[in-house]
């Protein structure tokens, strides 16, 4: 196994256009899993560990190397929460924002975030230099996104202005180092226009579309409206029976998980 | 090929192949026992260990990536003569059972205090979320964390 350091994003953009197969390292809580697991084969690595370039966070750009440590410290409410419930410290302190979107799991908890309040992804490669995808355009199915041989997330750009009221939360079998039976953020701004993402329910993270319309138009919710905001969240996630949960649950799970945040968004 | 890193204060050198982890080889090549291997994938801490300041599960680090880095381990803590204090408060509390987790609860605790002097339960229970003890030893765990309140480690 070969292994390159590259200091600066330009030699990381050098060496993934030099090998394209290589397997990009970030804070390794995915790509380890897999190596131990014998389910990885790993012939080439470029290590991102010194590239001080990806960790940097200027507003609402932020680099696709900055840790979960660092969300969970940082000045975005729901980015925050989500960061807090993500494995455990030792999983926090170098499992970073690029690594759950270039694993793309359909419960990878920054999702539904991102979903919520429209970010983009910033990729960028030595031939092919920048490309700037939604988060739909990006994340294109399970375990599946839109990056090219040789490209690199560089960032998530979000919008310049996000809603004050904006809530995190997800469902598991228990707090502390579980992955998502149903994750959801839901966002409110002043004009009451309403934002609702859901993971884990869907082949990718997905927007209720009915639900956000519905919602938008309420300036002051009534308690009917509060629980057709939810029975339309429960219809319109796609979740599957697994291992983990079955679809009735999540679906269930779903509308009361995102009634209960937007009720925090309102309370706020 | 050979990595080149600090662990516990000392340079040392160790023959990694592949993608194998730190885990792997502060065990079988290094001889440092204290990291245990039990899950490979995380979720059970007995591997934790420091890395450049972060607590890590040494399971998740490829070894080959962790050159240069300052590694800092379970037999780091105490000196030839004297338990580190957390050692020290968790044998007065009966916080060792088997004793298989503790290596990592003594690591994870460290690190706890030296960023937080004086956690409350909340914030002790949270930054051990990451280490599972199978003997049921939280109440003792926790105790012993609690008695060094205040006490720098
Ligand atoms: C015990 C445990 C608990 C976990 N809990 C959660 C949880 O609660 N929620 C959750 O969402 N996830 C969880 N995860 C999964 C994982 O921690 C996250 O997906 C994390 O964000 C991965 O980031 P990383 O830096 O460790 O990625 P890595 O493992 O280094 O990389 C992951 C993938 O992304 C690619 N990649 C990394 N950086 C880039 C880049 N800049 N450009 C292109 N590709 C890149 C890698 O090549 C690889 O394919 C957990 C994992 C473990 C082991
Ligand atoms: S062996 Fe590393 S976390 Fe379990
Ligand atoms: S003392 Fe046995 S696992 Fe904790």
């Amino acid at each position: 196994m070969d292994i390159d350091r590259p200091r600066s994003l330009d030699e990381t953009l050098a060496a993934a256009g030099e090998y394209p197969d290589a397997t990009l390292l970030a804070g390794g809580t995915d790509v380890m899993v897999e190596v131990n697991f014998r389910t990885r084969q790993v012939r080439r690595v470029i290590s991102l560990r010194g590239v001080a370039d990806l960790s940097e966070w200027n507003g609402t750009r932020i680099g696709a190397g900055v840790t979960y440590r660092r969300m969970e410290l940082g000045p975005i409410p729901a980015l925050a929460q989500l960061a807090r419930t993500v494995g455990s410290p030792q999983i926090r302190s170098v499992g970073t924002l690029g690594g759950n979107l270039g694993t793309a799991s359909p419960a990878g908890d920054t999702h539904p975030f991102l979903a919520a309040c429209d970010a983009s992804i910033e990729v960028r490669s030595r031939d092919g230099g920048t490309r700037i995808l939604s988060w739909s355009e990006f994340l294109t199915g399970p375990k599946l996104n839109a990056l090219k041989p040789g490209e690199v997330i560089t960032a998530v750009v979000l919008p310049e202005h996000l809603p004050a009221r904006q809530e995190f939360g997800k469902v598991g079998v228990r707090s502390a180092m579980v992955i998502s039976t149903v994750s959801a953020c839901v966002m409110r701004d002043e004009e009451g226009r309403t934002t609702v993402a859901l993971g884990a329910v869907g082949p990718t993270v997905l927007r209720a579309a009915r639900a956000e319309e519905m919602m938008s138009a309420e300036s002051h919710p009534s308690a009917e409206a509060l629980a057709e905001f939810s029975r339309l969240v429960s219809d319109e996630v796609r979740p599957i029976t697994d291992h983990r949960s079955t679809e009735a649950y999540r679906r269930h799970a779903s509308g009361v998980l995102a009634r209960r945040l937007l009720e925090r968004c309102l309370a706020a | 090929m050979n990595v080149h890193f600090t662990v516990n204060g000392e340079e040392r050198e160790a023959a990694v192949q592949g993608p194998e982890s730190l885990l792997f080889v502060l065990r079988e090549r290094l001889g440092l026992l204290g990291a245990k291997d039990a899950c490979e994938q995380g979720e059970c801490g007995s591997c934790t260990v420091i890395v450049d300041g972060d607590l890590v599960c040494s399971c998740l680090v490829m070894a080959a990536d962790a050159e240069g880095t300052e590694v800092l381990t379970v037999e780091g803590l105490a000196t030839e003569d004297e338990l580190h204090p957390v050692q020290q408060a968790f044998v007065e509390h009966g916080a060792v059972q088997c004793g298989f987790c503790t290596p990592g609860f003594v690591v994870a605790t460290a690190h706890l205090l030296e960023h937080q002097p004086a956690p409350t339960e909340p914030e002790i229970r949270e930054a051990l979320s990451g280490n599972i003890c199978r003997c049921t030893g939280y109440g003792a765990l926790l105790r012993a964390v609690q008695s060094m309140g205040g006490a720098s480690p």
